[in-house]
């Protein structure tokens, strides 16, 4: 008779395996691969795996001239097309020391908080709809054509607009473009309430919000945390105070501010915003003064040769443009800084030791768009 | 005694805050004139795009198959992903010198990204968008037009 040999057998609740998380995966809302280590349900560790969306922008930008890396940088955070053009024109302007009119300055900053309500209104909708409210995306994306419509108007296009362009806009903003924006601003002021009803308060929304994804202040400034979620931490970083452009200097606004850090104050910091964009808009739509719309360069524009480098507040974080010039018509080295890469990097330091139904959570409330990170 | 009220007091406001969010869906649900937005493809017939809407690239024709554009090249050197080829060709003018003119201005559709540097840039305005958006077709061989159509000539005078 043989002996039976008890082999040491590890319990099946402390063993480790490791899932896929994506690269198709819908919460992550495009092509991103995350190396979960779990133990039961629990997260033990998290590699991201970038690159599926990667195309080279960076390297494109070396051969290509000033105008046309615009369009380039509309496709790195789509959400916030209008902000990224921005930040490269301010940064030609800035090295060739161009002062643009003033009506481009109310055109752009208006723009820019167009993109980030639109942005944050497709947040809200993909947010709700990871946390299993599929409702909030069908109202998030109605609003939200109203804002494309007041862009399709104007610029030609929904999405990927390409609108500014070195020196000012590409051309002047439609005539029914003021009265557009006051229709929207009466109308969302009501739909805000709607998204407040359906998800701020909603028991099951609080329960898988509230306390998940602490991050602490010191760890969002040591992670370079920026932008809404950054600010969910109490850290003010927002780059319309502290490094004012265009108009920011001159219009009133609160930076807001919450200091639950978890992933509910991250939610709420971005339905305030909203209404801080709103007022912004407020003051400087009745205003916008009468001039050009851009102003007169030359047919090649050369950056003198140097460093410079721009910060702008996209909807996501610091956005920061970095240029070396050799004094040609195209960059010799160009790098963008863009917020979802830096986010990115904070989701394993969240996510360890919670659940993995948190993990959506708490990659939604950071808000990350995919190519904006590969870009 | 606490914690048992605590109990009763957090089922009610779950349920209360379910109501309010069924509240709002229950509005639309009764009202959905409200949450429509547009009925495509049953609008097609009557649906108007924006008259700057950027739909595709096509060079103005006038009616009497006449356009601006003289072959200068200046639409495909700001193209930033080459979808513009220019072929020109040399005709003799009415003065006998030899002229330049447009043979084919060939536009990959596909290649595209809308970015309006070309429309913008053409020092003779002979560029403009169509508001053309139903872009899908079976081959992309038929996305290669070129714009220029056959017999088309240059409006005299542009040059
Ligand atoms: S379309 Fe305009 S820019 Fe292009 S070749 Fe003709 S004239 Fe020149
Ligand atoms: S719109 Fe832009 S990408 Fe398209 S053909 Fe014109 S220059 Fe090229």
């Amino acid at each position: 008779m043989k002996e039976i040999v008890n082999l040491p057998v590890s319990k099946p609740e402390e063993e480790e395996y490791h899932i896929n998380m994506g690269p198709q995966h819908p919460s992550t809302h495009g092509v991103l691969r995350l190396l979960v280590s779990l133990q039961g349900e629990i997260v033990k560790n998290l590699k991201p795996h970038c690159g599926y969306i990667h195309r080279g922008i960076e390297k494109m930008c070396e051969k290509d001239t000033y105008p046309q890396i615009i369009h380039l940088t509309d496709r790195m955070d789509y959400l916030s097309s209008h902000i990224n053009n921005h930040a490269v024109c301010l940064l030609v302007e800035k090295a060739l020391e161009i002062e643009v009119p003033e009506r481009v300055q109310y055109i752009r900053t208006i723009m820019d908080e167009l993109t980030r309500i639109q942005s944050h209104q497709l947040w809200w909708a993909s947010f709700g709809m990871d946390l299993g409210g599929l409702t909030c995306f069908f109202y998030g994306l109605r609003d939200r054509e109203m804002i494309l419509d007041i862009w399709e108007e104007t610029t030609g296009s929904r999405f990927l607009q390409s609108y500014n362009c070195p020196g000012g806009v590409m051309q002047d903003i439609h005539p029914n473009f003021q009265k557009k924006v006051h229709v929207f601003l009466k109308t969302f002021k009501k739909k805000i309430k709607d998204y407040e009803k359906i998800l701020s308060g909603n028991v099951i929304f609080e329960q898988r919000s509230k306390g998940v994804g602490m991050l602490t202040k010191e760890d969002a400034i040591s992670y370079g945390i920026t932008g809404p979620s950054g600010r969910g931490s109490a850290w003010s970083c927002d780059i319309r105070k502290t490094e004012p452009y265009s108009m920011y200097s001159k219009v009133h606004f609160n930076e807001v501010l919450r200091y639950e850090c978890d992933s509910y104050s991250r939610y709420m910091v971005r339905m305030q915003e909203m209404y801080e964009s709103m007022n912004i808009i407020e003051q400087l739509i009745d205003n916008i003064p009468a001039g050009d719309y851009a102003a007169r360069m030359k047919a090649v524009i050369k950056l003198p040769a140097g460093e410079y480098y721009q910060r702008v507040e996209s909807a996501r974080g610091e956005l920061g443009v970095y240029v070396v010039s050799d004094g040609n018509k195209t960059p010799y080295r160009m790098k963008f800084r863009t917020p979802s890469f830096t986010n990115l990097s904070v989701l394993d330091h969240l996510s360890r030791d919670m659940k993995i139904a948190d993990l959506v959570a708490i990659g939604g409330s950071l808000d990350l768009v995919i190519p904006d990170i590969d870009r | 005694m606490n914690s048992f009220f605590k109990y009763f007091s957090d089922i009610f406001h779950g349920v209360k805050s379910l109501l309010i969010g069924m509240s709002v869906t229950g509005r639309y649900f009764f009202s959905p004139g409200q949450i429509v937005t547009q009925q495509y493809p049953e609008n097609r017939k009557d649906l108007q795009m924006f008259e700057r809407f950027k739909g595709e690239v096509i060079l103005i024709h006038d009616a009497n198959n006449q356009h601006r554009c003289n072959g200068c090249g200046i639409c495909e050197n700001n193209c930033p992903n080459g979808s513009i080829e220019i072929i020109s060709a040399r005709v003799p003018g009415e003065d006998g010198k030899p002229k330049r003119i447009i043979d084919k201005h060939i536009y990959h559709l596909g290649m595209c990204t809308f970015c309006g540097l070309c429309v913008k840039n053409c020092p003779s305005n002979a560029l403009g968008f169509s508001q053309e958006f139903e872009h899908a077709v079976f081959d992309r061989s038929k996305l290669n037009k070129v714009l220029n159509k056959p017999g088309s000539s240059i409006i005299k005078g542009v040059e």
